[in-house]
């Protein structure tokens, strides 16, 4: 039952990221491109997501515990520091190379195209990168508070 | 490559990532991020964290196959750089993602959405640093 629900929640998202382009970087791309080609597509996006996101988790939140859980997993950190913003930069130069942001390529893996998968599998090993150069970085300042997702 | 404006397809499927945002941190108190999803999947806590993860991207991945049923045609994925652009690329976002601790699902949809300063400076930043490079691939180096 939990992973039937979850299974759909996947595919609620998968579809709403293949109709809005989000998994198009060429879509994407364009996006960006305010001096070229614009399509200002995403930001419609974006907006969308972020209203309904923002008057969901009102409703949702004040909840004592969620549906299939014995709490809420929200994130608590309120450090805004070099790792955060650097890691930011560094993602934005790969989505602006590529287009794919994580989540856009995941539902995209479904569309079978083979240049997904060759992202997906770059993205992994840039994940193991960072999760190793994360852990040497905590060690070296082991004051530091440890990554959390 | 010139793409067509979609207000329509693309406002409803931003309602519907919304909804599923909406919806996960109902049923398991989680945040709708990619990047947290996968970094789970790569170091799962535990067998039922890691499984609830797996069945998530599943369910992700179907998104287009529906759509490819309801309407005859699959969404469209077009790639308009090199391989090799594709792969360095891919390691970036990777990286960036784990440092930044999240991407546009966590920090640009739920990070905002809970109005939180953190996914507020890394959603400038990373929308900042990608029309940057947007804009140095395409009218410098590519002018």
């Amino acid at each position: 039952m939990k992973l039937i629900a979850i299974y759909l929640i996947g595919v609620i998202f998968g579809i709403g990221i293949a109709l809005s382009g989000m998994a198009n970087p060429a879509k994407v791309l364009n996006f960006f491109d305010v001096a070229g080609t614009w399509d200002p597509s995403l930001i419609l996006v974006m907006g969308g997501a972020l209203v309904v996101t923002f008057i969901g988790y009102r409703l949702v939140l004040p909840r004592q515990v969620p549906l299939f859980g014995q709490r809420f997993f929200l994130p608590t950190s309120r450090v805004i520091d070099l790792k955060l913003l650097g890691g930011s930069a560094v993602f934005g130069i790969g989505w602006g190379m590529t287009g794919f942001c994580p989540g856009g390529a995941l539902p995209a893996l479904g569309t079978g195209v083979a240049d997904v998968f060759v992202f997906c599998a770059a993205m992994l090993v840039g994940l193991l990168i960072g999760k190793a150069g994360l852990a040497a970085l905590t060690q070296a300042n082991s004051g530091n508070v440890p990554f959390k997702t | 490559m010139i793409t067509g404006f979609t207000p329509v397809q693309s406002l409803f499927g931003g309602t519907l990532i919304g909804l599923s945002s909406v919806l996960l941190m109902l049923t398991l108190g989680r945040i709708m991020g990619a990047t947290g999803i996968l970094a789970g999947i790569l170091s799962p806590a535990s067998r039922e964290d890691w499984l609830w993860r797996v069945v998530l991207v599943a369910g992700m991945a179907t998104g287009p196959v529906v759509l490819l049923l309801a309407t005859g045609t699959m969404p469209e994925v077009q790639v308009p750089i090199s391989r090799t652009m594709l792969i360095v690329g891919g390691v970036l976002v990777g990286v960036g993602v784990t440092f930044g601790a999240g991407c546009t699902s966590g920090h640009g949809v739920c990070g905002l959405a809970r109005l939180s300063p953190r996914s507020l400076a890394a959603t400038v930043t990373f929308m900042v640093f990608t029309a940057i490079t947007v804009f140095v691939l395409r009218h410098v180096v590519g002018g």
